[in-house]
């Protein structure tokens, strides 16, 4: 039920970010969801791929810092509300989100939403008890 | 001026055989009371017998910041702790610092020697002096204030830091002394225009700057800056803190060391031997009438020459350059003194395991910065911004705890540090602090 | 041991006739040479000689905190500033902070008032005293340095601030006695705690504490926690520092006001008018010695009470309760005197800053924190961290820089502050604070 998800450490300069999407591109890694946190003096990019292992491998090669985490994936319905439903109960429960970010699947009209918790194992179960559908690692590579 | 008349214009041959009486008793003292000291000296193979003269005085063997290191914290005093009234502390290569040690007399003395140099400034009786150097174990501000209670000049406590407060203070107040490092003279300055006062229009008629190095550039900046005669002091807390030279107001050139209390020798850092008047080298200083703490041939690490010539002043005391550089690694930030491996410790002890790190020393505007720059290895890596700002944060809390200065912390990426033959070079310092020298 | 026990255990008939004599002098002295003092005196109509006896006090004038803002910075000094050696000041840069001065002599009575507060407290000449007040313009460091150097004992400067540095001295050094703020003894305890050391291991001995008020319970906590004898002490800058009153080991019930340079008062802080020993209300010193500054009926805004008992440790100076509450709006923050609006003038000097904040101090563990929380309008919101971080950044910096101490602004979403009467309500003060006065006298 969890997703690994890449992460970067990224210093705040110009064209750090280009030279992470060149060096995926060059090695045939599809993206398919990433969000960028930024600081004042540096950034974390978070990315869901097609083939952690290899991207991990060639950022590694390339001198990046890069780490890996296990998230949660849930869709919803693209529509008013969708992201309420999801949060109301988790929140009831006190479940602590440490960040999320989305995207929209335009060919099956849901949105999928990445989140990270505090605690992984009582979220899934909260979700699951809620009847939200979490998507496992395969469905999300291969979106 | 001269403060006391009688010690400052004694001829050199009285002197000098005042300084043998003196350095004679010290050693003797040391020898009876220190224990580091006579296993130093048997070593040696010397007696306190064997000084008959002053220049005997290179056979004793220095003595180094190691050494008081070692014989932490209290080893290296030559009376019972009973008798000393007050401690003070500068730092160390290490978490410990170097204890200093005074008795009641030393005091005395300190205050006197300050009194000398406030006097040499041009300070009187009727001036209130802005003492903004950090008062604490740090010996600059207790230094300079009770020098200035000797002489019975009014003193503002201000102590470092509240740039704005400085300056509302130095106005409304009426200062017409300033005592702080010579950088942030500078940038006192900068905040007074930035507040809408003149610094030239403020009663300030004289600044007395030490406990960092500086140039004559920096001197002109600030005479012309602030309108006033800037005075250079020297000292260390080792020796007594400041107060062991200082620039007369008349020349401005070169600091009369107070030679009835010190006795200062120039060598070869490499070698140790003893250079001649004129050449730079190596500071070394031994203290002739310190009660407490004596420190026999001490090596400041401090590089400068010594200049016989007399003076337009009437001092017969010798004088030093100003101070051109370091023989050892030591920074001085904004008159805080911090050895490199200082900063390595506080890393290891903050996470565990020591990152690869790069210290960066500016001076940005008129301060100095310290950035430390750590390098995000898998080791220390989370995907979350707050753990890695916690991460950074924490660090600077313990450079502050420990060594009292404000650093930054930056997360830089892997390997983006310079490396020489595999190794990485530790310090960037792109100041420009000395003109001249080796 | 009592460092002066000629005036501390004075008998109280004859202390009476010398507070008369000092009080004529230094009443004959202000009149003469202080401007406002005269102008006072004169529009309340009475003269130096018409006070006749130490009752007829109640004659003269108060003085209060707006007579130093109008007479900023030296005015209400009774020499030439050739005969003041220091000055001290109360912190921050908004609004006129508090001036005063002191001649050679000022200095040599403050140094042997501590050194009593000192002996009274269990100091002794052969101890080691660590000094955790901040230095500087703030009289707590200076004060009690000068009293350890009188009474012979070995000082150690460290200042304020760094904990564990503290520490290690304290160990390494052979710390006996440690001066600071209550609070602070408490977080060396917890710091020592986390550094595993056992406070059995350390020499202290002694501990004693002022500039904030404090309570029983936390006395028997900080002994208890650092076992030591812990021992209060009172004073503030306008009328010396520390200094003016001090606790007794023996009893450690209530502060033995040095009656001999201080003439002591309660008064109804509503009416002015003066209360009878044992009831609470807002302390008034008159300082009978000073030269630098003298203050006459000087109003301290702390709620005390004062009252005479035989002590045990034979001295027989009258006793004030520990001062619990003020009769303003005064927050003590680590031993630093803060008033919320020099906050409020601090925000406004910031380009956009809004108008709407809170003041919300607690204890984190034992150390007084003290936030600003501020409503971001939407001139104050940026989409990018750290712009908005740069924000957040150039007010913790003004706020600090203001009021001298450290701050943490939090920015806070608009109309969530919690209000009365359509402004936020300035000051949350979570601290567990002594309140053990009647309701009527505190205000807020």
């Amino acid at each position: 039920m969890k997703v690994e998800q890449i992460s970067v450490f990224l210093e705040n300069r110009a064209g750090r970010l280009a030279e992470v999407a060149e060096i995926l591109g060059k090695n045939g890694i599809n993206i398919r969801a990433l969000s960028l946190a930024d600081t004042t003096d540096f950034g974390i990019l978070r990315l869901i791929v097609n083939d952690r292992e290899k991207a991990k491998e060639v950022l590694k090669e390339a001198g990046f810092t890069v780490g890996i985490t296990e998230v949660v994936a849930v869709e919803v319905d693209d529509e008013p509300g969708g992201l309420a439903k999801i949060l109301t109960p988790l929140s009831e429960e006190g479940i602590n989100v440490e960040y999320m970010y989305a995207f929209v699947e335009k060919s099956r009209n849901k949105a999928v939403l990445i989140f990270r918790f505090e605690n992984t194992d009582k979220a899934i179960e909260v979700l699951a008890k809620n009847n939200i559908t979490i998507l496992d690692g395969e469905q999300v590579y291969s979106l | 001026m001269i403060w006391n008349d009688e010690m400052e214009t004694l001829p050199r041959e009285a002197l000098e055989a005042l300084q043998l009486k003196r350095l004679k008793q010290v050693v003797e003292r040391v020898y009876a009371t220190v224990p580091f000291y006579r296993k130093k000296f048997q070593e040696a193979g010397i007696t306190p017998d064997d000084i008959k003269s002053l220049d005997d005085l290179k056979r004793l063997p220095f003595t180094t910041k190691e050494d008081l290191r070692e014989n932490y914290p209290f080893g290296m005093f030559a009376v019972p702790l009973k008798q000393v009234v007050r401690i003070h502390a500068s730092s160390g290569t290490t978490g410990k610092p170097t204890v200093v040690g005074y008795t009641k007399r030393d005091i005395e003395t300190w205050s006197e020697l300050m009194a000398r140099s406030l006097y040499a400034a041009g300070v009187t009786k009727e001036d209130i002096i802005q003492n903004a150097y950090g008062y604490g174990l740090f010996t600059g501000g207790l230094g300079v204030h009770y020098g200035a209670e000797k002489i019975g000049a009014t003193v503002i406590p201000i102590s470092g830091g509240h740039s704005k407060r400085q300056i509302m203070i130095m106005k409304d107040f009426g200062a017409t002394v300033l005592t702080c490092t010579p950088s942030y003279a500078l940038h006192l300055a900068e905040v007074a225009e930035e507040m809408g006062v003149e610094p030239r229009s403020t009663i300030l008629k004289v600044g007395i700057f030490g406990a960092e190095p500086w140039t004559e550039e920096m001197r002109r900046e600030i005479e012309e800056l602030w309108n006033i005669k800037a005075i250079d002091i020297y000292g260390l807390s080792e020796i007594i803190g400041p107060g062991v030279s200082i620039e007369c107001e008349e020349a401005q050139n070169g600091l009369h060391i107070f030679e009835d209390h010190f006795i200062p020798e120039i060598i070869d850092p490499e070698t140790g031997e003893n250079l001649p008047y004129g050449e730079y080298g190596e500071l070394v200083i031994t203290t002739i009438t310190k009660e407490a703490f004596p420190v026999i041939r001490y090596r400041t690490r401090d590089i400068t020459r010594l200049i016989k010539e007399p003076c337009i002043c009437g001092r017969t005391f010798v004088r030093m350059d100003r101070v051109r550089g370091r023989t050892d690694d030591m920074l001085i930030i904004r008159g805080v003194n911090v050895f490199p491996s200082q900063i390595e410790e506080i890393l290891i002890s903050t996470k565990g395991v020591l990152p690869h790190y790069m210290i960066i020393v500016d001076r940005e505007g008129t301060l100095d910065t310290l950035e430390v720059q750590v390098e995000v290895d898998e080791k220390i890596f989370s995907d979350e911004v707050r753990k890695l700002q916690q991460l950074a944060r924490k660090i600077e809390q313990n450079i502050k705890e420990t060594i009292g200065i404000s650093a930054k912390v930056k997360l830089v990426e892997p390997k983006t540090l310079q490396r020489f033959e595999g190794k990485a070079r530790r310090v960037i310092d792109k100041r420009k602090l000395f003109n001249g020298g080796k | 041991m009592i460092f002066e026990p000629e005036f501390e255990c004075m008998p109280p008939d004859e202390l009476r006739i010398l507070q008369l004599y000092r009080l004529k002098r230094q009443l004959r002295r202000v009149y003469e040479r202080v401007k406002p003092y005269r102008e006072k005196m004169e529009k309340a109509g009475v003269k130096p000689d018409d006070i006749k006896s130490l009752e007829d006090i109640k004659y003269l004038p108060f003085t209060t905190k707006d007579d130093f803002r109008e007479n900023y910075p030296y005015g209400l000094f009774a020499t030439d500033m050739e005969e003041i050696v220091r000055v001290h000041s109360s912190s921050g840069t908004t609004g006129k902070p508090t001036v005063v001065g002191y001649t050679k002599r000022d200095l040599e009575t403050w140094a042997t008032l501590t050194a009593r507060v000192l002996a009274a407290g269990g100091v002794r000449k052969r101890d080691i005293v660590q000094i955790a007040f901040g230095y500087g313009l703030f009289t707590g460091g200076f004060g009690l340095h000068y009293g350890v150097e009188k009474l012979g004992a070995t000082v150690i400067p460290v200042s304020s601030g760094q904990t564990k540095r503290q520490i290690m001295i304290m160990k390494d050094y052979g710390t006996t006695a440690l001066v600071c703020t209550p609070s602070y003894a408490l977080h060396i305890a917890e710091t020592l705690e986390e550094m595993r050391i056992d406070p059995k291991e350390l020499k202290l001995r002694v501990g004693l504490f002022g500039a904030e008020p404090w309570t029983e319970s936390m006395r028997q906590e900080i002994e208890k926690r650092l076992h030591i004898d812990a021992t209060d002490n009172y004073g503030l800058s306008e009328v010396m520092g520390p200094g003016v009153s001090g606790e007794c080991i023996e009893a450690k019930s209530g502060l033995h006001i040095f009656e001999d340079h201080f003439y002591p008062e309660i008064i109804n802080p509503e009416t002015g008018k003066p209360l009878p020993e044992g009831e609470w209300g807002e302390l008034v010193i008159t300082t009978l010695t000073k030269e630098g500054l003298p203050l006459i009926r000087y109003r301290t805004r702390d709620i005390t009470k004062l009252y005479r008992e035989e002590c045990p440790c034979g001295r027989t100076l009258i006793k004030m309760a520990k001062p619990s509450g003020r009769t303003d709006d005064m927050l003590i923050i680590r031993g630093v005197n803060i008033f919320p609006s020099q906050v409020e003038e601090a925000l406004l000097e910031i380009e956009g800053a809004s108008p709407h904040f809170q003041i919300v101090v607690d204890r984190k563990g034992h150390l007084d924190e003290m936030e600003v929380w501020v409503e971001a309008s939407e001139h104050l919101f940026f989409d990018s961290m750290r712009k908005q971080k740069e924000l957040l950044d150039r007010i913790t910096d003004h706020l600090q820089q203001s009021l001298g101490i450290k701050v943490k602004v939090k920015l806070v979403e608009p109309k969530t502050l919690e209000r009365t009467s359509g402004k936020a309500k300035r000051v949350i003060d979570r601290r567990d604070l002594p309140k053990y006065v009647p309701e009527k006298y505190l205000k807020n």
